[in-house]
C-alpha cells in the first residue's frame, strides 16, 4: 500500500517515557481479527488508553489534550515483542508519521519504514533533552529532517544526526514501497529459483 | 585452497541472495512460508489491489491457529470476526492454489508445530511467517523470523523481502543441565541475563553440549523464545538428532532425494575460526527451573530467588516498578508459595509431545488442586493423537485434568481462552506481556515441569520436590 511522502515534518510531540512499550499494548491481539487495514487508529494502545468500560483513562497521555502532534516519542526498546504490523497500522492510522525512541525493537523498525512511519534513533541523552523539552513546553517542536537525516529540538537548536540506510530513506521520500522494487527484478528471482535446492 | 571460515549463518544466508543493494537490503529468497488467518488476509487485498499473482504457490502453506477456539472445533466458530478470518484464510488458499490445513483437518496445529512435525521445515532452509515465533524452526538449521503483513505480500508476489543482513552471536552452554531443569529453563535463564533486549540486531547460534544433548523438541523451545531475547532468530547446526527426526516425516525428501539433501546437511556447521560479532558463553550448573515475575520476558529468575530490587535489573526504574504493580508483586518477595490460579500447558514454545510427557511425570499419581482451572493444548492434532497413544491422556484424566483441542488458545487470547483480569497464570508460553493472555492477565512464564508443579499444588513450586 502507498504512503505519503516523509521530507520533512515539523511538529509537536506525544511524550511516553515508558520501557519495553511492546506490541501488544500498541494493539492488543484481540483487535487483530479485522480482514482489512481500517479502524486500528482507535484502538491504539486501548487498555492504556481506555477503562474496561470503555471510558478513557484520564491519566493516559493520548487523553491528555496538552499533548498532540505527529511524533510519538517513546522510551527504549520500543516496540518489542510481536511482528504485528498492525502496531505500526495503529500507529500509522491514529495520525504519527514518525517515532522517536533510543532503541528500537527489529521487526517493528522494519514494518514501519515499511507503511511509511520514520523510526528516528537518538542517543539516550537527546532522547532525555526531548523529554526534558516537552515535558517543559508541551508544545515544543521538533523538526525531523529525513534528507539531512537529523532531528532538532526547535525551540533551542540542539540537534542529532540519524542512520537510515540509502535505499530505505530514497523509498520514503518518494513514497516508494519493496513491493514496486521485487516487481521489477522477477526475472532475476525466477533464474534464482530455478537453481534452489528447495 | 585457503577459504575464510565462516558461520553456518553465514552459509545459509549468503546462499539465498539474489541481489545485494548498495547501501541497503539484501534481496532475499525465502524456501517455505507460512501463513496463518490474522496476518495474511491485508496481504492478499494488497496482491488483489496490484493485480499481482502469488509467484510460487507450493512454496507457502496456510493452517489456521491464532484465532480458532480449542472446544467443539466441529461447531462453527462463534465469534463471526475469527470466522471471517478463517473464512478468508480458506478463500485465499483456495483462489491461489496455496495448501491449506484449516479447523478439523488432520494436520491442523499452530503453524511452528506443524511445520517440522510434517518435514516441511528442514535444514539450510529460509523460512519465514508473519508471526514473531518462527523463529523456532531455527532449531533444524534453518533461518527462520518473523514478518510483518506488507512483507507476507512481498514473498506472495515474489518469494524474496529485502533485509538487511543481521550482525552474529554465538551462545555457547556446556555441562549438564540439573535435575528438573528442562530446556524452557535454558532460554529463560538467558533472558535473565541478557533481558529482553540484549540480543536486538543479532542471530543467535545457539552452541554447546547442553544443545548438542537437546531433543529437537528442546531445540524449538530454545529457538522460539530466541526472538524474546530480541534477536532477528536463533538456530541449532543440524546433526544426527535432526536427520533422525526428520527422516520419514511426510513431506521430508525420499530416496535419493533424501541422500542428496543429507550430504548437504552434514556441511552446514560454523568452521573452526569463524568469527562472531559478539560471543557469549554460559555453563549448565548455573541454570536452576526458572519463572518470571515481571512484564517482559526478560523479568525472571531461579525459582528459588527473590523478587529482585530495582537496581538489580537492566529496565529503567519507572518501567520496573510498573510492571511490579501490574503483577501485583514486591521486590524482595519469594516466588515459591506465590497463588496461582491458572496453568496454561501448550503454545508454539511448549505444546510438543514432550512437553506433555514432562507434564504428565509430575502430575501422575497426584490431583489438580481445587483452586487450579487448567488449560491443556496440544500444539497439533498429531500432538493430540500422540498423547493419547502414549496413555498420556490417561494419566491426565485420572488427576483431574483435561485435554482441549489444537491451536495458539491462551498464548495471545485472541480466542476464548483468556485469563480473568487480575488472575495469575503459571504459563508454558512465551509471552508475560500486560494483557498478553486477557486484559489485565498476570502471567508466570515457566517449563512443563513448572507448570504441573503448579497445577498440582495450588502455588508456585519448585518441580525438583516433586521428582522422585
Ligand atoms: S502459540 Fe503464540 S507465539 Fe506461537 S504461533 Fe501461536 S500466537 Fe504465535
Amino acid at each position: 500500500m502507498a504512503y505519503d511522502k516523509f521530507t520533512v515534518l515539523t511538529s509537536t510531540a506525544v511524550p511516553m517515557p515508558i520501557e519495553n512499550v511492546d506490541t501488544d499494548q500498541i494493539i492488543p491481539a484481540r483487535f487483530l481479527k479485522a480482514t482489512k487495514r481500517e479502524g486500528f487508529g482507535d484502538n491504539l494502545f486501548r487498555d492504556w488508553r481506555y477503562n474496561g468500560d470503555d471510558t478513557p483513562k484520564q491519566d493516559f497521555v493520548l487523553n491528555n489534550p496538552i499533548y498532540s502532534g505527529k511524533i510519538l516519542v517513546g522510551g527504549k526498546n520500543f516496540g518489542s515483542g510481536s511482528s504485528r504490523e498492525h502496531a505500526a497500522w495503529a500507529i500509522y492510522d491514529y495520525g504519527f508519521r514518525c517515532v522517536v525512541s533510543s532503541f528500537f525493537a527489529d521487526i517493528f523498525k522494519g514494518n514501519a519504514l515499511n507503511i511509511g512511519i520514520l523510526p528516528v534513533t537518538v542517543s539516550p541523552e537527546f532522547l532525555d533533552k526531548i523529554f526534558k523539552a516537552i515535558e517543559a513546553d508541551p508544545k515544543a517542536e521538533l523538526e525531523v529532517n529525513l534528507p539531512e537525516q537529523t532531528i532538532s529540538i526547535v525551540a533551542t537548536g540542539e540537534k542529532e544526526s540519524f542512520d537510515i540506510n540509502g535505499y530505505k530513506k530514497h523509498n520514503m521520500t518518494n513514497g516508494f514501497d519493496d513491493i514496486d522494487y521485487l516487481q521489477s527484478m522477477k526475472s532475476d528471482i525466477q533464474a534464482f529459483a530455478e537453481k534452489s535446492l528447495y | 585452497m585457503s577459504h575464510t571460515p565462516t558461520t553456518l549463518f553465514d552459509k545459509v544466508w549468503d546462499s539465498h541472495v539474489v541481489r545485494k543493494i548498495e547501501d541497503g537490503p539484501d534481496v532475499f529468497f525465502i524456501d517455505r512460508h507460512f501463513i496463518h488467518e490474522v496476518t495474511s488476509p491485508v496481504a492478499f487485498l494488497g496482491l488483489e489491489s496490484r493485480g499481482l499473482k502469488v509467484m510460487f504457490p507450493e512454496k507457502t502453506f496456510a493452517t489456521a491457529d491464532h484465532n480458532t477456539p480449542t472446544i467443539n472445533q466441529h461447531l462453527p466458530v462463534q465469534d463471526p470476526l475469527s470466522a471471517n478470518q478463517l473464512k478468508a484464510l480458506e478463500t485465499n488458499a483456495a483462489k491461489y492454489g496455496i495448501s491449506h490445513w484449516g479447523l478439523g483437518n488432520p494436520k491442523n496445529g499452530i503453524v511452528h508445530v506443524v511445520g517440522p512435525e510434517n518435514g516441511i521445515t528442514l535444514p539450510g532452509m529460509t523460512i519465514v511467517c508473519g508471526d514473531s515465533h518462527t523463529s523456532t524452526h531455527g532449531a533444524f538449521g534453518a533461518i527462520a523470523f518473523g514478518i510483518g503483513t506488507s512483507e507476507v505480500e512481498m514473498v506472495l508476489s515474489s518469494q524474496c523481502i529485502m533485509q538487511p543482513k543481521p550482525k552474529k552471536m554465538r551462545i555457547t552452554i556446556n555441562g549438564k543441565l540439573g535435575k528438573g531443569v528442562v530446556p524452557k529453563d535454558v532460554p529463560l535463564f538467558i533472558l535473565s541475563q541478557i533481558s529482553a533486549s540484549g540480543a536486538t540486531g543479532y542471530f543467535i547460534e545457539f552452541a554447546g553440549e547442553v544443545f548438542e544433548n537437546m531433543s529437537m523438541e528442546g531445540r524449538m523451545t530454545v529457538c522460539n523464545l530466541s526472538i524474546e531475547m530480541g534477536a532477528r532468530g536463533g538456530m541449532v547446526a543440524p546433526d544426527e538428532t535432526t536427520f533422525n527426526y526428520l527422516n520419514g516425516r511426510d513431506l521430508a525428501p525420499k530416496g535419493e532425494a533424501w541422500d542428496k539433501a543429507l550430504a548437504y546437511w552434514k556441511t552446514l556447521k560454523t568452521d573452526a575460526d569463524a568469527k562472531f560479532d559478539l560471543e557469549l558463553n554460559f555453563s549448565a550448573d548455573q541454570i536452576e527451573p526458572q519463572i518470571t515475575y515481571g512484564t517482559n520476558p526478560g523479568l525472571g529468575t531461579g525459582i528459588t530467588h527473590t523478587i529482585p530490587v530495582a537496581a538489580e535489573v537492566k529496565d529503567g526504574e519507572a518501567s520496573y516498578k510498573k510492571s511490579l504493580a501490574y503483577m501485583g508483586f514486591a521486590e524482595n518477595e519469594k516466588i515459591i508459595g506465590k497463588q496461582v490460579d491458572y496453568v496454561f500447558l501448550g503454545s508454539c514454545t511448549n505444546g510438543r509431545i514432550e512437553d506433555f510427557r514432562a507434564f504428565a511425570s509430575i502430575v501422575k499419581g497426584r490431583k489438580k488442586a481445587d483452586n487450579i482451572t487448567a488449560w491443556l493444548v496440544p500444539g497439533s492434532h498429531i500432538v493430540e493423537q500422540q498423547i493419547k497413544e502414549e496413555g498420556i491422556l490417561d494419566v491426565l484424566t485420572e488427576a483431574g485434568f483435561q485435554l482441549r483441542q489444537p491451536g495458539c488458545s491462551a498464548c495471545l487470547a485472541m480466542n476464548d481462552d483468556k485469563i480473568p483480569a487480575g488472575k495469575y497464570a503459571v504459563s508454558t508460553s512465551n509471552r508475560n506481556f500486560e494483557g498478553r493472555q486477557g486484559p489485565g492477565a498476570r502471567t508466570l512464564l515457566a517449563s512443563p515441569l513448572v507448570a504441573a508443579a503448579a497445577a498440582v499444588t495450588g502455588v508456585v513450586t519448585d518441580p525438583r520436590e516433586l521428582i522422585a
